[in-house]
């Protein structure tokens, strides 16, 4: 996939708005809508998005009652990767108990203006919807109790209404594709 | 004993290859096996992986036979799921598996 200039932490996020598995439209909040939000880039097929996968959920889960809204993107070609096709992602959505969308973006521009590299690339955005955070979950795909630190670390901050410590970490993953 | 021919197949997609190389000259050495010997070969067209019958990124070959063979698996650029022992998914396989299956093929097993 082409890349795109890279976004930057402290520039406004790209829009966003995709369909999810059941062809319901989503976007990014309107600013001041929610008091955070978390973009996901992440697929079926990656052995990275799959190993933080249930970290990520949990944080989902664990900030939903603080209004922090996750939205969850796929841009793999699903022609090259039938294992990221539409079909496929819903029977993963159906199999399994995703607290947020999972969005198709089969067009890949999504990744394109977002300049999303791999997956899982993490972005957090504050309530005017500037990224806080880009990145990866935590420091080690393998070791589940991280429990996605560093996305929680900068959950924390933009709920608190400060900077993240950790502003940008490298997002280690599969490249899109 | 014998001395199986040991590959590894990688694609730039997946960030796995220098660990997978780490992991398995580790396991050739504790084996007494020469660990400069591995066949290391890039996959990076779709021809390439057609050809190598590639399911993904890193593969390892030990005599011919894959350390966790997919045969459901689409052949294509992409990174490799493999599945360990306690559960967890890991882009690299299991340092254990990598292991039996050197050795079974030093002995001319499967």
């Amino acid at each position: 996939m082409a890349q795109a200039s890279a976004t930057k932490v402290g520039e406004l996020a790209p829009p966003l708005e995709l369909r999810d598995t059941d062809g319901a439209i989503h976007a990014l909040p309107t600013p001041g809508e929610v008091p955070a939000t978390v973009v996901v880039w992440t697929c079926n097929h990656c052995p990275y998005a799959l190993a933080w996968h249930d970290r990520i959920v949990q944080v989902a889960r664990d900030y939903e009652g603080r209004g922090v809204r996750f939205l969850a993107v796929n841009s793999n070609d699903a022609e090259r990767y039938p294992h990221d096709s539409l079909e496929a992602m819903r029977e993963r959505v159906a199999s399994e108990d995703w607290p947020f969308p999972y969005l198709h973006d089969e067009t890949q521009e999504a990744a394109r203006a977002w300049a999303a590299q791999v997956t899982p690339h993490v972005y957090v955005l504050d309530p005017e919807l500037r990224i806080r955070y880009e990145g990866a979950p935590d420091a080690d795909h393998m070791d589940p109790g991280l429990d996605a630190a560093w996305l929680r670390e900068a959950l924390d901050a933009v709920l608190a209404g400060s900077d993240p410590q950790r502003p940008a970490t490298d997002p280690v993953g599969c490249s899109i594709k | 004993m014998r001395t199986p021919r040991v590959e590894l197949l990688w694609w730039e997609g997946c960030p796995s290859t220098d660990a997978a190389l780490a992991m398995l000259r580790e396991e050739m050495t504790s084996v007494d096996l020469d660990p400069e010997a591995i066949d290391v070969r890039e996959v990076s067209t779709d021809t390439d992986a057609e050809r190598e019958e590639f399911v993904g990124s890193p593969t390892i070959r030990v005599g011919g036979r894959d350390v966790q063979p997919l045969p459901d698996e689409p052949i294509g650029l992409s990174c490799r799921v493999y599945r360990l022992p306690d559960g967890r998914i890991s882009p690299l396989p299991d340092r254990a598996e990598v292991r039996q299956t050197l050795t079974d093929a030093m002995k001319g097993g499967d």
